[in-house]
């Protein structure tokens, strides 16, 4: 085996192993801009067809956790209702003694998402006003549960 | 695009495999000039391993995170092959089959824990179980006498017969468990009492219970096991999970200092830690080096990097035989000497890759229970490697600990396949897509709690 082709087999070897950190680099790049919740598939729509299109302008594409333990989570809307509380099947699992397991629900409806309390103790507010029927939710208007504070975003 | 990214992961897993086989072979052609003749057998041996270990993943885990089997499979592989290359060498003690064979009981291993625990969180309600099974796993080797437990000085084995583990690569795992779940419960009153002294937050003094039982339990290992290195990992695990559950500086602060006073004033007490320090101040001291217990490993380790520079010498054409030990505690100086800085580079970029998607799955996770296992597990993974790798390079004082995944060592690579598959069991989790709701169920049905 001669000296030259024993360089090579070495660079050719290290060029590989960078190849490789590389290629997986490049697995993860899509991940790099938030945690990314994978899109549900779309049902069907059993009576009316609702556009599943993506949402329009103006239309809130994230809700973020602004205040609280879980203070800058965010997770990205899609046609899915989310649901916050501190049981484990929650969408948003709060540790607060002050939340319910199962707390409050926001659920798109006509391109707008209305919040719901779901019968909690201690009550969802809405800016102050306490929520005591499904209510829409405007851009950037805070809703406190317990400790945690979330809004919506675009 | 597809988020559970099945393609990927398959291809960089092969692509894993294929870089392994191609380092046996370079390691072959190195030595004598010929590719080895077990060539084939062996890179299907591991392919067929690592293909299980995904067919177990797309079942029971299928959102998982696409990287984190790849990513461990190269740095055991590489692992694998540096062990196989010292055993050729002619080091006693090296052994690339019962390497393998631990490699397949890791990969067992990371299966079992993937089809058994369905849902991590059932671990959150076995908190204080998990800190008593870390704590006895822990003591068990301090207890024992010497003959059963003490290895070159180090007594943190359980010996049987020709069997040995270590029951502290277990107990880490039981007490990053223990520490998720305790904080969870805890957190409140340690982030939020205690006033404000110049620009730090203070906790209250009574606060400081668990902090101080902690920074005892892991003096008294280092003073009763003697071993500086899983000593400092538990500590400095604990600390990094109670900032991350807090965000209070102020903890960070107080655990170097207890620690720091700690080591020093052992230091002071006992022989063997202020061996370590001298080792590591004045390694290249002549007397220190010829002395026995002296400079001479680390030295060799730093020689062997050094002859390796930039590109290193090339696989098959270092001298590993000349660093005691080189297959486990001084496994990345082997592969500093033939790999080079190049070489080492990418490997810690494989490291820090695999704890990137751990934080990251941290990050995603939608309970606190889980952000803290996946922050306290991650942060554990690259501590570890912090302690060793240091050590080695003389950053700080070298500490027997083990290069997850690539020093041989039977107890630590189950014990890391456990950590893999909790990572990958917690990614899974954090990666599905919510629950489907029913639609236009109105809106009255959710009322009962």
């Amino acid at each position: 085996m001669s000296e030259l082709t024993l360089l090579l087999i070495r660079l050719a070897f290290l060029a590989v192993l960078w190849f490789f950190v590389i290629a997986a680099v490049g697995v993860i790049r899509t991940d790099l801009f938030g945690p990314r919740t994978a899109p549900a598939p779309a049902r069907k729509p059993v009576k009316q067809p609702r556009s599943v299109s993506k949402p329009k302008k103006g239309e809130p594409r994230q809700l973020i956790v602004t205040g609280g333990p879980l203070q800058g989570t965010i997770i990205n809307l899609t046609e899915t209702p989310i649901t916050i509380g501190r049981a484990n099947d929650a969408t948003l699992v709060l540790s607060d003694d002050y939340a319910s397991s199962r707390h409050a629900r926001l659920f798109p409806q006509d391109g707008q998402w209305i919040v719901e309390d779901l019968g909690s103790t201690n009550g969802t507010f809405l800016e102050r006003s306490k929520v005591t029927r499904p209510t829409p939710v405007p851009l950037g208007v805070p809703i406190r549960i317990g400790k945690t504070v979330i809004e919506l975003r675009k | 695009m597809t988020a559970k990214r099945r393609g990927a992961q398959l291809g960089m897993l092969a692509f894993a495999v294929l870089i392994v086989m191609g380092a046996y072979a370079g390691v072959g052609l190195g030595i004598n000039g010929k590719v080895p003749s077990g060539m084939l057998g062996y890179g299907l041996g591991l392919g067929g391993l690592m293909l299980a270990a995904y067919l177990v993943l797309a079942k029971w885990a299928p959102w998982a995170d696409p990287l984190l089997l790849p990513l461990v499979t190269l740095v055991n592989g590489i692992g694998l092959v540096m062990i196989y290359r010292i055993e050729l060498s002619g080091q006693a003690g090296a052994s690339a089959t019962n390497q393998l064979m631990w490699t397949a009981l890791g990969v067992v291993m990371f299966s079992a824990t993937l089809i058994v625990l369905k849902d991590h969180r059932t671990l959150q309600r076995l908190t204080y179980t998990a800190g008593f099974v870390g704590v006895v796993l822990m003591a068990i080797p301090a207890l024992l006498p010497g003959s059963l437990s003490e290895v070159q000085g180090a007594k943190i084995w359980i010996r049987i017969g020709g069997f040995s583990i270590q029951p502290g690569e277990f107990a880490k795992l039981a007490l990053v468990v223990f520490f998720a779940g305790y904080l969870v419960a805890k957190r409140d009153v340690l982030a939020l009492a205690g006033r404000r002294l110049l620009f730090i937050d203070l906790p209250r003094a009574r606060d400081l219970g668990p902090v101080l039982i902690t920074w005892g339990f892991a003096i008294a290992t280092l003073v009763l096991e003697k071993d500086l290195g899983t000593s400092l990992l538990l500590f400095g695990a604990f600390i990094a999970m109670l900032y991350i559950a807090t965000q209070r500086t102020s903890w960070v602060l107080i655990g170097i200092l207890l620690f720091v006073g700690g080591a020093f004033l052992a230091g002071q007490v006992f022989s063997h830690v202020e061996a370590r320090f001298n080792v590591w101040l004045h390694a290249e001291d002549p007397a220190l080096y010829d002395a026995g217990g002296g400079s001479y490993q680390l030295m060799q380790g730093m020689f062997a990097m050094g002859s390796g520079g930039i590109l290193g010498t090339g696989l098959g054409q270092g001298h590993p035989r000349l660093i005691p030990l080189s297959f486990s505690d001084f496994i990345f100086t082997a592969a500093g000497e033939e790999l080079g800085l190049t070489g080492l580079m990418a490997i810690l970029m494989v490291y820090a890759l695999i704890v990137e998607r751990g934080l990251r799955t941290s990050l995603a996770a939608r309970d606190p229970f889980t952000k803290l296992l996946a922050g306290g597990l991650s942060f554990i993974l690259a501590w570890q490697i912090f302690i060793i790798v240091g050590g080695v390079t003389r950053l700080i004082p070298l500490t027997g600990l083990v290069t997850p995944f690539m020093s041989a060592g039977g107890s630590a690579l189950l014990a890391n396949w456990m950590l893999i598959a909790l990572l990958v069991r917690m990614s899974d989790a954090a990666r599905r897509p919510p629950p489907q709701a029913i639609q236009d169920e109105g809106l009255t049905q959710v009322m009962q709690r």
